[in-house]
């Protein structure tokens, strides 16, 4: 089982203000697989996305990413945004403008357009968007609009999906459904999956692979591997224990706290509004069957 | 000029014969097709508060040029030109929205208004242009104005046809646009002096507290209609020119100013189209179960 590695972290360490968020941190993803970003609050998890992608320097280590991928290699959905309930643009136009948002000039009707309009309707059929992509965005609820994102970071034919807390602020059920989307995108369209999660539950049926994380390095294998009392004990340094429930769930007990002078995670502002009720509305039955 | 009869023609036809009116028409023109597009970009990127700031250094600018007696266009752009660059200057400006600049902004604005009325007292015997150039007029504008209104709404609209796209993605999704190479700060930088401009040639007929008729009201009204980027652009154009036409049209028969009659034209279409399309969407949703009806939120907390 030697699959093309697409992205390989070596003894990496990034330092942000002068505090090290993490050091000697060891990790690879190889074309096609499900790759989860775990670890307690405040240990650096969206670092480590940024770094992979570039946007980071690194203290010590290497990164190094696939070279012949191509620029539009890495789809990238960042820690959720949501949009003003008054934005009057489509999710239509969301999902295509990650196809030619970066050209300059005036969209020109002719071959290149028509299939930019094909490659947006098949994107939006591939995450069950088809039934509200044409209503305004900022209308839709969390997990509408997350489908949407995902389609938009899918729009260039990437062979990484980097995904950070794309679960983050949904319900339960769209939970599930968003999970179930990314995880059915990951098999049929052969693209690598990087997600930063803080709860592995809802995608643990489609997991290749975990990266889990503390101060000092990273333990990353199946997640029957690592996510075990004795593997996040050694690694945190403390008791931790691993209970599985009667129907399959994790529960980590006992993951050190986030360190309280931690206060440069959240730099994109506070986080968005609790989802309503409405969110419920949005589970599609489309996605039961790609479990 | 003859009275107001009802072959609307044959009026128009009178009023283009008179070289001012003709001008005013023109200069309309240029003006409504500017600021619909330019206000369309505004609007979505919610920069409506920056927008107003713009038009309002314009009144201190104008002032100034009349005390120094150099020209009134000059004024108007050079002072709004000046206020954009320093508000694009403003730390970390578009990244996130403006609520947190609002505050230098307002600052900036309150200090513009106090230099207008200081170059007004300085420059003695003005007081009857102080009224037009806060709430417009479409008397006295020349050739010479209409061909400068001309070339900066030519330049304006190039460049906005050249960023179009990528500004569009970069204020919808910054983040994203950012991470695919689009330039969002200089994007920021560059819409700012588009608008500067924007503001300067709208203020010209409606006064610098009144430019929202123009900048404002018509892509609001378009965007109430549809979400479609083009044709809502286009509809935003369309009525900023239906609304510069009749107003032009009204003002000259009628005793009251132009200011008025731009705002109240471009306020009521708002009123009429928002009233019609909140019953669309009622009617829309009468046929579908209540459990699949969304509201938006309605806390109005910016996110």
């Amino acid at each position: 089982m030697h699959r093309h590695i697409l992205v390989d972290v070596r003894d990496a360490s990034v330092t942000l203000g002068g505090r090290t968020i993490w050091a000697n941190v060891n990790a690879t993803v190889a074309a096609g697989e499900f790759v989860a970003i775990l670890g307690p609050n405040g240990v650096g998890k969206s670092t480590l996305l940024k770094a992979i992608l570039g946007l980071l320097p690194l203290a010590a280590g290497t990164i190094a990413r696939d070279a012949d991928a191509g620029e539009h290699a890495i789809g990238y959905l960042p820690q959720r945004r949501s949009f003003d309930a008054s934005l009057r643009v489509r999710g239509l136009d969301l999902v295509r403008l990650g196809l030619d948002g970066d050209r300059w000039g005036v969209p020109v009707p002719g071959r290149r357009s028509r299939a930019n309009t094909q490659r947006v309707r098949d994107l939006v059929d591939l995450v069950g968007a088809g039934a509200y992509a044409h209503r305004p965005i900022g209308q839709l609820s969390g997990g509408e609009q997350q489908r949407l994102l995902i389609a938009q970071a899918l729009a260039r034919h990437p062979r990484l999906l980097m995904l950070d807390e794309p679960l983050d602020s949904l319900d339960l059920p769209n939970q599930a459904s968003i999970a179930a989307l990314i995880g059915r995108i990951c098999r049929t369209e052969g693209v690598a999956v990087i997600m930063v999660a803080h709860d592995v539950n809802p995608i643990l049926p489609y997991l290749d692979k975990v990266i889990y994380l503390g101060q000092g390095g990273a333990v990353s294998g199946t997640p029957a591997r690592v996510i075990t009392t004795e593997t996040l004990s050694a690694l945190y340094g403390i008791p931790i224990e691993v209970l599985t429930t009667s129907d399959g769930r994790l529960v980590v007990i006992g993951q050190p706290e986030a360190p309280a002078h931690h206060t440069d995670r959240h730099e994109h502002g506070p986080a968005a509004p609790a989802p309503g009720p409405e969110e419920r509305d949005a589970v599609p039955s489309a996605d039961a069957g790609a479990r | 000029m003859s009275p107001f009869t009802w072959n609307l023609l044959a009026d128009l036809r009178e009023m283009w014969s008179i070289p001012l009116l003709l001008n005013a028409f023109r200069a309309g023109s240029v003006i409504a097709v500017v600021a619909a597009t330019v206000g369309w970009f505004m609007v979505l990127r919610g920069q409506s508060f920056a927008g107003h700031t713009l038009a309002l250094v314009g009144f201190p600018g104008a002032a100034a040029a009349v005390w120094l007696g150099i020209g009134l266009t000059v004024g108007y752009f050079s002072a709004c030109v000046a206020a954009a660059l320093v508000i694009a200057m403003l730390p970390a400006a578009g990244r996130r929205g403006y609520r947190e600049e609002s505050a230098v902004i307002g600052t900036v604005q309150a200090f513009a208004l106090a230099c207008g009325t200081l170059f007004i007292s300085l420059y003695k015997g003005f007081l009857g242009g102080t009224t037009s150039l806060l709430f417009g007029t479409f008397l006295g504008i020349s050739s010479a104005q209409v061909v400068t209104l001309a070339i900066v709404g030519a330049a304006v609209l190039a460049t906005i046809a050249v960023i179009g796209r990528p500004l569009l993605f970069a204020s919808i999704d910054p983040d994203v646009a950012a991470a695919h190479g689009v330039p969002v700060r200089l994007l920021d930088v560059s819409f700012l002096l588009v608008l500067g401009a924007t503001a300067a040639e709208a203020s010209q007929i409606t006064g610098a507290l009144l430019v929202f008729a123009l900048l404002l009201l018509p892509p609001a009204t378009a965007q109430l209609v549809t979400a479609r980027p083009a044709p809502s652009l286009a509809l935003s154009i369309a009525i900023g020119l239906v609304t510069v036409w009749s107003a032009l049209f009204v003002a000259v028969y009628s005793t009251y100013p132009i200011g008025f009659w731009l705002t109240t034209i471009a306020f009521g279409l708002y009123v009429v189209v928002g009233v019609v399309t909140r019953l669309g969407r009622v009617g829309q949703r009468g046929g579908r179960s209540p459990a699949v009806r969304r509201e938006p939120m309605l806390d109005g907390t910016p996110s």
